[in-house]
């Protein structure tokens, strides 16, 4: 991609939805707007550029927004928690729920599987300890088509790449020519079905842990603030709610207070003990 | 003082992109164009982190970490293969030999700082 476009797409994207994108992930660029060029009718990227330098349409600019923005997700995204799931919220639950031997975990926003896949993983590693128990993992997302993605379980080579250590690439992939399959034993681990956040949560059950990260932060505040209600009547009393590194329920829900020294990691909070906290906080 | 990060490519191009990357990720930079020169620098002063080509003249990659893994102290620098070589035999090949991760170019920033963070060479 010429400078010249790469700098169109970098403004264009900050201005619409706050993403930063550095000159290393042109690729990405690439790779997500060649479909929507082709979807809008255009010969190529560069077509497209044209069009959007001498009169942008809005649903134009919107489409290539969410193709970059909705699915940016990758193995371990963050890495921290998933430390946190196997220091903090794993031996909690295993402890908990010694009696029953059962867990539910949901991912709330799955896009193409890294997440619940990179729980997979973790799990799959610690086979022995969890022998006897039985685990439900349980991932929704919004896109049918990023849920057929996540089924598939393929990934290219730059997708395997992030996050995910070399370990676990040779034990839990298979190589098919440029890209790279997940073994059947970790994608048979997953439940996915198709779900809007905003619809009623109460067919899906309660969980012990929800993964609910970096999709809360596309909301206004009103809407946050009726998911994080709905997501506090899904998590079970001693549960845990895992939102995204820039996501938070300050000022927005009552329901959920952070633990201290977890960053993302939240557990239910008393009647008005978040207000408290708000208060200190802003003190 | 910053950690020593040696960067083994025999292009020069490759070398500059991965010496950038390192340099953003806090390292200070040593460059060698073969695996004998890598142990000739290792010999030298050994870094806490080697970025490696498979394919090179003299020496290759392998035959180096091979090498490095005999000598004294050879086994604490942590060693990221960076390869076009991307099947699963090369992989293995590479693990056993003694590498801690594995890139298959091309690769990014992204890249090659997550393969850092999981080998304990940055927070």
């Amino acid at each position: 991609m010429k400078v010249a476009d790469f700098e169109l797409y970098k403004d264009l994207l900050y201005t619409k939805s706050g993403l930063v994108i550095t000159p290393d992930k042109s690729y990405l660029l690439d790779s997500r707007l060649t479909p929507i060029a082709k979807k809008w009718g255009f010969a190529d990227i560069d077509a497209m550029t044209l069009k959007l330098r001498a009169l942008p349409d809005p649903k134009l600019v919107i489409d290539i927004v969410e193709a970059m923005t909705t699915n940016e997700t990758s193995f371990f995204r963050d890495l921290k928690p998933f430390t946190q799931f196997e220091d903090t919220m794993l031996p909690a639950m295993l402890a908990a729920r010694q009696n029953k031997k059962t867990l539910r975990i949901w991912c709330a926003a799955c896009s193409s599987g890294q997440e619940p896949y990179s729980l997979a993983m973790i799990l799959r590693e610690r086979e022995a300890q969890l022998k006897g128990w039985r685990i439900e993992i349980v991932a929704t997302d919004i896109s049918q088509e990023i849920l057929d993605n996540a089924r598939a379980a393929t990934y290219s080579q730059f997708e395997v790449q992030r996050g995910l250590p070399i370990t676990y690439l040779m034990k839990y992939f298979v190589q098919d020519n440029e890209k790279w399959k997940l073994k059947d034993d970790i994608k048979s681990m997953i439940k996915y079905s198709m779900f809007n956040l905003l619809d009623d949560m109460s067919r899906l059950g309660t969980f012990d842990i929800i993964f609910c990260r970096n999709v809360l932060i596309y909301f206004d505040e009103k809407t946050k603030s009726k998911v994080l209600t709905q997501l506090a009547s899904r998590l079970e009393k001693d549960g845990f709610l895992l939102l995204g590194g820039a996501e938070t329920v300050l000022g927005i829900s009552d329901k959920f207070k952070l633990m201290p020294e977890k960053r993302g990691l939240y557990i239910h909070a008393a009647p008005g003990e978040a207000n408290t906290i708000l208060r200190t906080q802003q003190a | 003082m910053s950690k020593l990060c040696l960067v083994v490519d025999d292009s020069g191009v490759v070398r500059k992109i991965a010496r950038r990357i390192a340099e953003e990720l806090g390292f200070s930079v040593r460059e060698a164009e073969d695996g004998q020169k890598a142990y000739e620098a290792c010999q030298d002063t050994m870094p806490e982190a080697i970025l490696l080509d498979w394919n090179m003249p003299v020496m290759s990659g392998i035959e180096f970490l091979e090498k490095l893994r005999q000598m004294p102290n050879g086994a604490y620098p942590k060693v990221v293969f960076c390869t076009t070589e991307n099947d699963m035999a090369h992989i293995q090949r590479a693990m056993i030999a003694g590498a801690n991760e594995y890139i298959m170019k091309p690769f990014d920033t992204e890249i090659v700082q997550s393969k850092f963070i999981q080998i304990g060479l940055i927070d």
